[in-house]
């Protein structure tokens, strides 16, 4: 399935999707489909400043832990609150109740770093044809 | 999805696996399902129905002949001329430390003929180290059929209803740890009722072709393939230990919590044995293995540091989530007075201190059988 087009993509797998002057802020259905069961989130709180493409927080799947990048430097707005009680809805509604954070940018023309959805769906199918030629 | 698994081995189920829409990862030099729908769902199916598992990574290690008992007891810490025929058994292969150098499962099939299953990652050295203990004139045998034959395990309160109706009523009277041998195609097909789950449920051990067709049949019945991801978080809700993380060389049975598959009382000298009666007779273990639940949200992972009071007190050896508790959960290694239920401990996760709690095992009893 295509990713969704409203929205700009990170190479670590975030979206951003701007919304007036704040930018929410999620992961992909790739992203989420390579991690597994999505068990716990350890997001930044309201206030952290963010700086593009640094680690934000951490994601637990049963598997494994991951890092969590911000796609954008800024404010935190506020965190998904709902996702302490069902971290679920990151696997079920990537594109929307799953979503991580809301951030203000300090730097609108970060965007312009980011992929369309036309390049993100192309940047997965080569990530996954390198996966398949392997080492 | 053909990947880097391209040079590791392949169990006969390796295609059905992939068609099933498996997510195939390397494991001890197998290229094996870590999980088919998700391994929360796979784990609920175990405890609530029932799931299988290929488990034809594991080691399987024939033993025959008139001697077979006496060279297996000369080899494992389980006096395993207690077993009669049918009989299965839990045991250790221990180094002349008294270190765990596999724990493997042995049944005795009849007089001559036993089965041992080791882990996968070991079976070419608990085939070396049993055949190391032949003496000469010994009547025995080491057959090493891992590479002939497929094992599954039938894991759920509904396995024994799901395995009567492809392979017949019988399967459903055997009793926990016995085994049986029975005829399927024109193939044998051991039995027992084992696992590694801490549910009821059953292995299997036959020939490829055989395995195939069992496989498919208990797919049609509506049995959930489940892969290693799942048999990792059912194995440590049960807090069953997992040789490399739990225990290895470098701990004892005792520590372990394993003193009972060590037996001493027969005299039989066997490997290790002279370091585990040294280890028995000193005053208790220095450490014990104790299970921990978070009582803070997160996930305790292998190598978290344990602290009671801010100080070093262990390691998490497993740790993870538990889809039944819907908590944090995991096994360390503590001095004995912290390791009692109850004691309050923090697990440092990348600098997070979580809040833990020692708890009895297994972390979750198992299912009534349906």
């Amino acid at each position: 399935m295509p990713s969704p087009n409203d929205r700009r993509y990170s190479k670590e797998h975030e979206w951003v999707l701007l919304r007036g002057d704040v930018a929410v802020v999620g992961i992909t259905d790739y992203a989420q489909d390579q991690l597994g069961d999505i068990v716990y989130l350890d997001l930044p709180g309201a206030g952290t400043a963010l700086r593009q493409f640094e680690k934000m927080g951490e994601i637990e799947s049963v598997k494994a832990v991951s890092d969590l990048y911000a796609p954008l430097s800024g404010e935190v707005a506020r965190g998904n609150d709902t996702l302490a009680e069902k971290p679920e809805l990151v696997n079920s509604d990537p594109y929307g109740e799953g979503w991580l954070v809301e951030l203000r940018p300090s730097d609108a023309g970060q965007v312009g770093q980011l992929m369309s959805a036309e390049e993100y769906d192309a940047f997965i199918a080569a990530e996954q044809r390198d996966e398949a030629i392997g080492p | 999805m053909a990947d880097a698994t391209a040079t590791l081995r392949k169990t006969p189920l390796s295609d059905l696996h992939e068609r099933q829409g498996a997510r195939m990862v390397p494991f001890a030099g197998w290229a094996m399902p870590v999980q088919y729908r998700g391994i929360v769902d796979e784990h609920h199916a175990v405890r609530r129905r029932a799931g299988m598992f290929d488990v034809s990574h594991m080691g399987r290690l024939f033993a025959v002949g008139a001697d077979a008992a006496r060279l297996l007891r000369s080899s494992l810490t389980y006096d395993v001329t207690r077993l009669r025929e049918g009989q299965g058994h839990y045991t250790l292969l221990c180094n002349d430390d008294g270190g765990i150098v596999d724990d493997p499962y042995v049944y005795r099939l009849d007089e001559q003929r036993f089965l041992v299953v080791g882990n996968a990652a070991n079976a070419d050295r608990d085939r070396e180290r049993i055949a190391a203990r032949v003496e000469l004139g010994m009547d025995a045998e080491l057959l090493d059929r891992q590479e002939q034959t497929v094992m599954l395990a039938v894991q759920g309160p509904a396995a024994a209803g799901y395995l009567s109706r492809v392979l017949g009523p019988e399967v459903a009277t055997l009793e926990k740890r016995r085994c049986t041998e029975l005829p399927y195609l024109q193939y044998k097909l051991f039995v027992s009722r084992t696992g590694y789950t801490g549910e009821d449920g059953f292995e299997l051990v036959t020939s490829a072709e055989a395995g195939r067709a069992i496989w498919r049949l208990l797919l049609a019945e509506g049995v959930e393939p489940c892969g290693l991801g799942a048999r990792d978080t059912l194995r440590l809700e049960a807090a069953l230990p997992l040789w490399g993380k739990d225990i290895d060389e470098s701990t004892d049975p005792f520590e372990a919590g394993l003193g009972w598959v060590v037996s001493l009382d027969d005299g039989a000298e066997f490997a290790g044995r002279a370091a585990l009666v040294r280890l028995k007779d000193a005053a208790a273990p220095s450490r014990r293995l104790a299970c921990l639940r978070a009582t803070d949200r997160g996930v305790v992972r292998e190598g978290c540091p344990v602290l009671y009071d801010g100080a070093p007190a262990g390691v998490v050896t497993s740790g993870g989530y538990s889809p039944t508790l819907e908590a944090s959960i995991a096994m360390a290694y503590l001095p004995p007075e912290l390791a009692a239920e109850g004691t309050k401990l923090a697990v440092d996760v990348r600098g997070r201190k979580l809040a833990a709690v020692v708890v009895p095992r297994p972390f979750v009893a198992h299912a009534k059988t349906a």
